[in-house]
């Protein structure tokens, strides 16, 4: 690991002052995937800001009927919260079916946004990652891809957002908060907040240089039942192949979001208009421009089927 | 304490030019005792208990977060303490393995694996002990897992509940079903 230097500002605004001022600055929230990459020196920044004692741990009703989840939230307590539990359903089943125990009770609302792709292309410092080191090529291309991107991927990358969260948070419409170095806060739809690949693949996300995210906010919850049915090759503690977000009603209306098949969570809203007709009408237009390769192709049907079972679990 | 700046805040001077370690004090305790270190900013909590205070009781497995040895409970949860800074820790309370029980005082949980043979190499036993103190007390605590079937209702012990709870420990001799037996003991003991 590189050597950094470290402190722990006093404020939101004045942590992302220090990130925009000080060359190669990074925050650090829970760490759990920062750490990881500067073990590797994928990361390596030269300056970390804690955020940890920033406070934005709390969760609190909105005026609207929502909710306002701090940034530095857990994993553990989003999941477990009792508002979370009994009207966002949907989003507490994606945390509890990421990571471990032990890494979501370190694991923050902001930091999971924020975790970067976990092709092993991008993992391996001797192969060509655009994502990593941008001009060197993508090796996924042509590589071992059974995991990665059937939509929305490009010539320079094919990488997945690997978070079931934000996948959540998409079928939620939940806007993300964020506050710059001089202040000023914005707010971003999570549908505007991770970006495609395109020619630019090492950017992730809509976030300016030093830009901190404050909080998430969840509109009013919707109702229906909420269902995040994940698959993948191993019961637990593994990221998704194909995830699916829902919220259902038992006639089949409602609302779907794909995990584990882009750079982001995909959502094809048009689409949901068709869920009454079962899961093929939806996943035909959610799908209709797929370029998969020979060994993610199977990441197709399994979506199909997937949201199938979602269905069923819905109609029960 | 909490809030003091480790860098100079001149911004000139505060990144990292070279390779050269940073250090920074840091002051924690850990199994009751209150300790300060002098620590380069790189160090994780695993190796500033291993080979800063020779409490080697945890263990570096794939120092990644992928197989749970390194297990600690810090301020009352269960982490990966090599996925953690120990400068990062300032003021928290720290239990490892050795804290937990001794030799002549067991904690109920290793008196347990050691009924139930839930090791066998014991090298990952450290991370799945302080593990399974932490998973009852989720359990306890109302905390849901994947494989709670109602969100609206609390969490019973359960094998189920156990193994997906202990997911982030990996035992490469395969004690699992052991561990469970032990884990199940302990609960029906506490109930």
């Amino acid at each position: 690991m590189k050597s950094f230097t470290y402190e722990r500002p006093s404020s939101p605004a004045e942590a992302a002052a220090a990130v925009a001022a000080t060359p190669d600055a990074k925050f650090i929230a829970g760490g759990t995937n920062l750490l990881d990459l500067m073990k590797l020196q994928i990361e390596t920044p030269r300056h970390l800001v804690d955020v940890n004692g920033l406070g934005l741990d709390t969760v609190e009703p909105t005026e609207e009927g929502g909710l306002r989840v701090g940034a530095l939230v857990r994993n553990t307590d989003l999941a477990a919260h009792p508002r979370v539990r009994k009207d966002y359903g949907v989003l507490a089943r994606a945390l509890l079916a990421g990571a471990s125990g032990q890494l979501r009770n370190k694991a923050t609302t902001a930091g999971n946004l924020l975790q970067r792709t976990r092709c092993p292309y991008f993992y391996d410092t001797a192969q060509a990652c655009n994502k990593r080191r941008p001009g060197s090529g993508c090796a996924a291309l042509d590589g071992v891809n059974r995991s990665l991107a059937v939509i929305g991927g490009s010539e320079a990358c094919i990488a997945t957002h690997p978070g079931d969260m934000a996948v959540a948070m998409r079928v939620l419409d939940a806007t993300v908060e964020t506050i710059d170095a001089s202040g000023t806060a914005r707010r971003i739809p999570i549908a505007a907040f991770h970006r495609l690949p395109g020619d630019a693949p090492e950017r992730d996300t809509n976030l300016e240089p030093g830009e901190l995210i404050t909080a998430v906010t969840l509109p009013k919850p919707v109702a229906g039942t909420h269902i995040y049915r994940k698959v993948r090759d191993r019961a637990s503690y593994a990221y998704a192949l194909v995830s699916v977000a829902a919220i259902l009603a038992r006639d089949g209306t409602g609302h779907v979001a794909f995990g584990g098949v882009a750079h982001k969570p995909w959502r094809v809203e048009t689409a949901e208009a068709d869920l009454p007709k079962g899961a093929k009408a939806v996943t035909d237009q959610v799908f209709a421009d797929a370029k998969p390769t020979p060994e993610n192709a199977f990441k197709l049907k399994l979506a199909e089927r997937t949201l199938s079972a979602a269905l069923n679990q819905a109609r029960a | 304490m909490v809030g003091a700046a480790a860098a100079p805040r001149d911004p000139g001077a505060r990144t990292a030019r070279t390779d050269a370690p940073v250090l920074v004090p840091v002051t924690f305790t850990v199994n009751g005792e209150r300790r300060t270190l002098e620590l380069d900013t790189r160090t994780s909590l695993l190796d500033a208990a291993r080979e800063h205070l020779h409490l080697t009781g945890s263990k570096k497995g794939c120092d990644h977060g992928q197989c749970g040895a390194c297990t600690m409970i810090v301020d009352g949860r269960r982490i990966n303490a090599c996925l953690t800074l120990a400068i990062m820790h300032q003021g928290a309370e720290i239990t490892t393995i050795e804290g937990l029980g001794q030799p002549d005082n067991l904690h109920p949980m290793q008196a347990a694996f050691i009924r139930h043979d839930g090791y066998q190499c014991g090298y990952c036993t450290p991370g799945q002990i302080c593990s399974g103190v932490a998973v009852l007390e989720e359990i306890k605590a109302g905390i849901p897992s994947h494989v709670t079937a109602d969100l609206g209702a609390a969490p019973q012990v359960t094998e189920a509940e156990i193994r997906e709870r202990m997911s982030g420990n990996i035992c490469r001799c395969g004690a699992y079903s052991n561990i469970v037996e032990a884990m199940t003991e302990v609960a029906g003991a506490r109930a």
